[in-house]
C-alpha cells in the first residue's frame, strides 16, 4: 500500500468534505512589502490575549518598561507572559475593550511609549542545538508565544506533547479571503521560519514534517521551497485553494487521509500542527531572545486607499492601523477583525492589535454591507435546499441544526454534533436565503456551555446542600446525646446523697419554685393593682360617708362588687377576702377587732404570696413578712380597738380600708424592688417608725433589705394608727391623713429618683414643716439619703395638705 | 376427577406466579422515588426555598405529588417547561408570588459593615459563607448560588445581592445587544 509520504510527493491529496470557493481577494495586499511597525501614541496590552488564564501583572503604574520586558507573570501552563512592545511608561491599568466579539471590557496595560525604543538585554543564541530541550521549552514559553493563527492555544503545551508524533505539520493554507499576513512572512522571512521548524523538529522529533500551502501562494511557494531545498525531511504539500483547508481538522484530512474523530485532539493521533507566524515567534524567541511583541497583521478592504501588510507591534489600536492605510473615516463603514468568514465586528477603531489578529478589513459598502445600512442583506425562510450540508467542512447538517438552534433544544444540537462546528461560515455563505447560520450555531454554543456551567454549579450545591443537611443532624443528635449524658450524670450524683448532691437538689427545687413564682407574679401584679384602684374607690366613697351615710353605702356596695370581681380571679386570696366581704356587709353590727383581724389575715396571705415570689430568699423574706405582719396586726388591733370605743364602727372600717390600700401600696412598691429603692425605703421607713415611735420591729428592718419592703406596709399602718386617736373625731381628716401617706409612698418613690429637685422643693417649703423635720433631724441628721427620702416625705405631706383641703372644701359642699 | 386436576393445575400455577412476583418484587425494588429525582435534576438547586420547601429536593418531591409546578422561581420559564414535559402536565406562566427577576446573582458582604453575627452562615443552605462569632464574614462566591436567604436574617442589612457580571467567559452571543458602534 502507498504510504502517505509517496502519496504527497505523487502530488496526489485527500479531499475534505465540502468547502466552498469565496472570492479571494489576496491581490489587494499580497504582492506589497510588509510596512515596518510604526510606533503609536498608545499601547492597549490586554493581559488576556489567548485561550486559558490571565497571568498576574507585575508593573504598576507610573513605571518604567524596557521593549521586550515582561509585564505579567504566568504561574499556570495555561497562562501566558505578555511583555512591553516598546519603551515607555505604565500610565493605566484599567478595563478597556478587547477584541472579542462581545465587545466587553477586561483588564488592559495601557503603555506610554517615549519612542527611544529602547531594547532590554538580549542574549543572542545563533545556535539553539547548543540548548537544552527544556531550556528551549523555558525560552517558548517566557516569550509569551501563543498560537497566532487564530485560536491562541498556549505554544509551550502545544509542543512540550509526550506523545510519538508522525507529523508536525506547518499550517501555511491561509484560506480566507482578504488575507496575506503569512503570505508576505513566508515570502520575507522563510529562513526564519525554516529556523522555527527547526527548532520545532528538535523538540517534537517528529517522523515527517509537511508544510500545507495553498495553490495561489506562488511567490511563497518559490521562497518556502529555496529555504528548504535542501532538507529532504520536510514536504511542501502545494494544496488546492479551498476554503476551509487552513482549518486544523481539514488541512490534516487534506494532507494525511486521516479524519480527527470528534471530541479528539490531534495531537493524539501524533500530529502536532503549527501555524508559520508561531514557527517565526518561536524562532524569534529562541535565537534571538526577542519575545512577541509584534505580528504581521493584512489591514485590506477597498475602503482603504493602500491596503498592506504591517508588522504591528501587539497593542496598536486598529485605528492607528487603518490610518497608515488611508482609511476614510468619514463614510459609514465598519471594522471587522479576522477575515470576513470568521472574523467580527468591532465595536470601535481604538480595539488593540493581539496575538491572534491576522487581519483588519475595511470592506466598502459593495463588498460586505455593514450591519447598519439599507442594503443589509435581511434573513428569509429556509426553502431546504440543502445547500449548507453540501459545503459543510465538518459534514453536519446546518438546516437540522439551524431549527433546533431556533427551538433551543439542546439535547437535539448535541445529538447533530454542533460542537464539531468549525463556525467556518461556508453553510451561510451558500445559503440562497441569506440566514446567517453561524450566529444560531454561535448562540447555542454559547447557551449549551452556560447551561453545562450551571449544572456543574447545580450539582455542587446539591452535595453541598445535602452535606449540609446531614451536618445539621449530626449535631442536633450529638446534643441530645450530650444533654441526655449530662442529665444521668446530674441524677446519680444526686442519688449519691451527698451534701453537695443535697444542694444540688435544692437548687432543683428553688429552679422549678421559681419558674412557678415567675407564672404567678404576673397574675398577682395584675390583680394587686387592680384592689388598690378598688380600694382607693372605696376610700373616696368613705370620705363622703360622715356628709352622706346612704350615698357611702352605695359607693361601698358598687366597691365591693368590683372587689367581689377582682376576688374571683386571684384564688390565693379568695377565702380570707371573701370572709372580709361577709363581715362587712353587716359592717354597723360587728365588732372592729373581727374586721381587723380579718385584714390582718388578708395581709398575711398577700404578704406570703408576694414572699413566695421573691427569688432566693423566699423564705426569708416570708419568715420576716410574717413576723412584720403579726406585729403590725398587733399594733394596729389595740389602736383600732381603742378608734372604735371613740368614733363610730363606720369610722373605723373606713381606717380599716385605708389601712389596706396602704397596704396594697406598699405592697405594689415591694414589688418593684431594686437594691437601691429598698435600701432607702428601708431607711425611710425606719426613719418614719421613728416618728411615729410604735414600730417594734427596727432591728428586723435593719436586717435585710428586702424585708423592709414588707415593713414598709407595717410603717404605713403603724405611722397611720397613731394618727388615728388624734383625729377620732373627724374621719374626713383621718381620711386625709390616709391619702396623704398614700402620697407621701408615691413621691418618696419619685423622691429617689429626683433627689436634686426635691432638695430645691424641701427649700421652699422646710418652714411650714419645721418642727416635723427637727424631730426626725433628733433621730437621723448625719445620713443624707434618708434626708432625701425625708424631704420627699415632706413634700409629699404639704401636696396631701392641699388634697385634704379641697376633699375639706367638697366635705363642706356636700 | 378432572376437576381436581384443573384446581390443582391452576393452584400450582396461580403459587409459582406468585412466587415469581414476591421474587421480583425484592429483586427489582426501586428505592425512592425516580420521579422526584428526575424533578430533581431539572431544578436549578439554588436551594433558596422561594418555593415555600426548604430545598430543591423537597421541592421535586412535593411536584411528584402533585404541588403546582411553577414555584421555582431562580428556575423560570425553561424549567417550568422541563417539568411540564416531564410531568405530562400544560406549561404555567411563573407563580406571581415569585419574584420573576432570576437572573444570576451572588451574594456580597460589605465587611466593613459586618458585626460577625453568623445569622447568615446559619441561613445559608449551601455553607457558602466563612465568618465566626466576632469576626468578619465573607461569602465564597463560587459555591453561592444567589437565593438570597443570608439577606433577611442579617441585623446590620451588610448584605447585597449583585449581579453576577458578563465576562468573555460566560457571555452570550446576543446578536441584538452586541454594543456595535457606527465609526464615523
Amino acid at each position: 500500500m502507498e504510504s502517505v509520504i509517496e502519496r504527497i510527493k505523487r502530488g496526489s491529496f485527500s479531499q475534505f468534505h465540502g468547502g466552498i470557493h469565496p472570492p479571494e481577494q489576496k491581490f489587494l495586499t499580497c504582492s506589497k512589502p510588509i510596512a515596518s511597525a510604526q510606533i503609536p501614541e498608545q499601547l492597549i496590552i490586554p493581559i488576556r490575549q489567548h485561550i486559558g488564564q490571565a497571568g498576574n501583572v507585575i508593573v504598576k503604574v507610573g513605571d518604567k518598561v524596557l521593549k521586550g520586558q515582561i509585564l505579567s507573570d504566568c504561574d499556570s501552563p495555561m497562562s501566558v507572559p505578555i511583555h512591553a512592545p516598546t519603551s515607555g511608561t505604565i500610565t493605566a491599568i484599567k478595563s478597556m475593550a478587547i477584541p472579542h466579539p462581545s465587545g466587553l471590557s477586561e483588564a488592559c496595560i495601557i503603555l506610554t511609549p517615549d519612542d527611544e525604543d529602547t531594547w532590554k538585554q538580549r542574549h543572542i543564541c545563533p545556535d539553539f542545538h547548543l540548548l537544552s530541550k527544556t531550556q528551549i521549552l523555558e525560552k517558548i514559553a517566557n516569550a509569551g508565544i501563543s498560537g497566532m493563527g487564530g485560536a491562541g492555544f498556549p505554544t509551550q503545551v502545544k509542543v512540550s506533547t509526550l506523545t510519538k508524533i508522525n507529523y508536525l505539520i506547518i499550517n501555511a493554507a491561509e484560506c480566507e479571503p482578504y488575507i496575506t499576513a503569512d503570505d508576505l512572512l513566508l515570502q520575507e522571512h522563510s529562513p526564519t521560519i525554516l529556523d522555527g521548524i527547526k527548532i520545532l523538529d528538535h523538540l517534537l522529533t517528529p517522523k515527517n514534517i509537511l508544510i500545507g500551502i495553498e495553490e495561489n501562494k506562488a511567490k511563497a511557494i518559490a521562497a518556502l521551497k529555496k529555504a528548504t531545498a535542501d532538507i529532504d525531511h520536510i514536504d511542501i504539500c502545494v494544496i488546492p485553494t479551498k476554503y476551509p483547508s487552513g482549518g486544523e481538522k481539514q488541512l490534516i484530512q487534506i494532507l494525511t487521509g486521516q479524519e480527527v474523530p470528534s471530541g479528539v485532539l490531534p495531537s493524539s493521533l501524533g500530529i502536532v500542527m503549527q501555524n508559520v507566524a508561531t514557527c517565526f515567534a518561536i524562532a524569534d524567541a529562541v535565537i534571538n531572545d526577542t519575545p512577541l511583541i509584534k505580528r504581521v497583521v493584512t489591514v485590506s478592504g477597498q475602503a482603504l486607499e493602500k491596503p498592506q501588510n504591517i508588522w504591528a507591534l501587539i497593542g496598536t489600536p486598529v485605528g492607528f492601523l487603518t490610518s497608515q492605510c488611508g482609511y476614510n473615516n468619514s463614510q459609514n463603514r465598519h471594522l471587522i477583525m479576522g477575515g470576513p468568514m470568521m472574523g467580527f465586528s468591532l465595536p470601535h477603531d481604538q480595539i488593540p492589535v493581539i496575538k491572534t489578529t491576522n487581519c483588519i478589513l475595511a470592506p466598502s459598502e459593495i463588498e460586505i454591507a455593514s450591519p447598519f445600512s439599507s442594503t443589509s442583506s435581511k434573513e428569509v425562510e429556509c426553502i431546504r435546499c440543502g445547500q449548507c450540508a453540501d459545503v459543510c467542512p465538518a459534514q453536519l447538517l446546518p438546516q437540522e441544526l439551524q431549527w433546533s438552534a431556533k427551538a433551543k433544544d439542546q439535547a437535539q444540537l448535541e445529538k447533530l454534533n454542533l460542537f464539531d462546528c468549525i463556525e467556518c461560515g461556508a453553510c451561510a455563505y451558500v445559503c440562497p436565503s441569506q440566514i446567517p447560520l453561524v450566529h444560531y450555531y454561535r448562540v447555542a454554543k454559547a447557551e449549551i456551555r452556560q447551561q453545562k456551567l450551571l449544572d456543574i454549579k447545580a450539582e455542587k450545591a446539591k452535595v453541598r446542600f445535602e452535606a449540609r443537611k446531614q451536618r445539621l443532624e449530626r449535631e442536633k443528635v450529638a446534643r441530645v446525646e450530650k444533654h441526655k449524658k449530662a442529665a444521668e450524670a446530674r441524677k446519680a450524683r444526686m442519688n449519691t446523697g451527698t451534701s453537695a448532691a443535697k444542694s444540688e437538689k435544692s437548687a432543683v427545687a428553688d429552679a422549678l419554685a421559681r419558674v412557678k413564682a415567675k407564672k404567678a407574679q404576673a397574675s398577682i401584679k395584675q390583680n394587686t393593682a387592680e384592689i388598690s384602684i378598688t380600694s382607693t374607690l372605696e376610700m373616696t366613697a368613705e370620705s363622703v360617708a360622715p356628709a352622706d351615710d346612704s350615698k357611702s353605702q352605695v359607693a361601698n356596695a358598687i366597691a365591693r362588687a368590683k372587689a367581689k370581681k377582682i376576688v374571683q380571679k386571684n384564688q390565693a386570696q379568695i377565702e380570707s377576702l371573701d370572709t372580709l366581704q361577709n363581715n362587712e356587709s353587716p359592717s354597723s353590727s360587728q365588732a372592729a377587732p373581727v374586721v381587723i383581724d380579718k385584714k390582718a389575715k388578708l395581709d398575711l396571705a398577700i404578704t406570703k404570696k408576694t414572699a413566695n415570689e421573691n427569688t432566693p430568699q423566699a423564705e426569708t423574706i416570708s419568715d420576716s413578712a410574717n413576723a412584720q405582719v403579726d406585729a403590725t396586726t398587733k399594733v394596729v388591733s389595740p389602736e383600732v380597738v381603742n378608734l372604735a370605743s371613740v368614733s363610730d364602727e363606720k369610722a373605723t372600717q373606713a381606717l380599716n380600708k385605708k389601712a389596706k390600700v396602704a397596704a396594697a401600696i406598699a405592697k405594689a412598691k415591694a414589688k418593684a424592688k431594686t437594691k437601691t429603692t429598698a435600701s432607702l425605703a428601708a431607711e425611710t421607713a425606719f426613719d418614719s417608725s421613728q416618728l411615729s415611735t410604735t414600730s417594734p420591729n427596727i432591728d428586723v428592718m435593719q436586717d435585710s433589705n428586702t424585708a423592709a419592703q414588707v415593713k414598709n406596709v407595717a410603717e404605713a399602718i403603724a405611722k397611720k394608727t397613731p394618727s388615728g386617736p388624734q383625729m377620732v373625731s373627724n374621719i374626713d381628716t383621718a381620711d386625709r391623713d390616709q391619702k396623704t401617706k398614700i402620697a407621701a409612698a408615691a413621691e418618696k418613690a419619685k423622691a429617689k429618683e429626683l433627689p436634686l429637685k426635691s432638695q430645691q422643693i424641701s427649700n421652699s417649703t422646710s418652714s411650714s414643716i419645721k418642727s416635723e423635720q427637727d424631730s426626725m433631724r433628733a433621730t437621723q441628721a448625719d445620713i443624707a439619703a434618708i434626708k432625701k427620702a425625708h424631704v420627699a416625705a415632706v413634700v409629699a405631706k404639704a401636696k396631701a395638705k392641699k388634697l385634704a383641703a379641697s376633699s375639706n372644701k367638697l366635705t363642706t359642699s356636700e | 376427577m378432572s376437576t381436581i386436576i384443573a384446581i390443582l393445575v391452576l393452584g400450582i400455577l396461580a403459587a409459582l406466579f406468585g412466587a415469581l412476583l414476591g421474587f421480583a418484587s425484592v429483586r427489582f425494588k426501586v428505592q425512592g422515588d425516580p420521579l422526584a429525582e428526575q424533578l430533581d435534576a431539572l431544578l436549578p438547586q439554588t436551594q433558596c426555598g422561594q418555593c415555600g420547601y426548604p430545598g430543591c429536593k423537597p421541592y421535586a418531591e412535593a411536584v411528584a405529588n402533585g404541588e403546582a409546578i411553577n414555584k421555582c422561581a431562580p428556575g423560570g420559564e425553561d424549567t417550568i417547561k422541563k417539568i411540564a414535559e416531564l410531568m405530562g402536565v400544560e406549561v404555567q406562566p411563573l407563580d406571581e408570588n415569585h419574584e420573576a427577576d432570576n437572573s444570576p446573582k451572588v451574594a456580597f458582604i460589605i465587611e466593613e459593615d459586618c458585626i460577625g453575627c453568623t445569622k447568615c452562615i446559619q441561613a445559608c443552605p449551601v455553607d457558602a459563607i466563612i465568618g465566626t462569632t466576632k469576626q468578619m464574614h465573607t461569602i465564597i462566591t463560587d459555591e453561592c448560588t444567589g437565593c438570597d436567604l443570608c439577606v433577611a436574617p442579617c441585623p446590620v442589612d451588610c448584605i447585597e445581592m449583585i449581579s453576577v457580571a458578563t465576562t468573555t467567559q460566560n457571555w452570550q452571543w446576543d446578536l441584538d445587544s452586541i454594543p456595535v458602534v457606527k465609526i464615523d
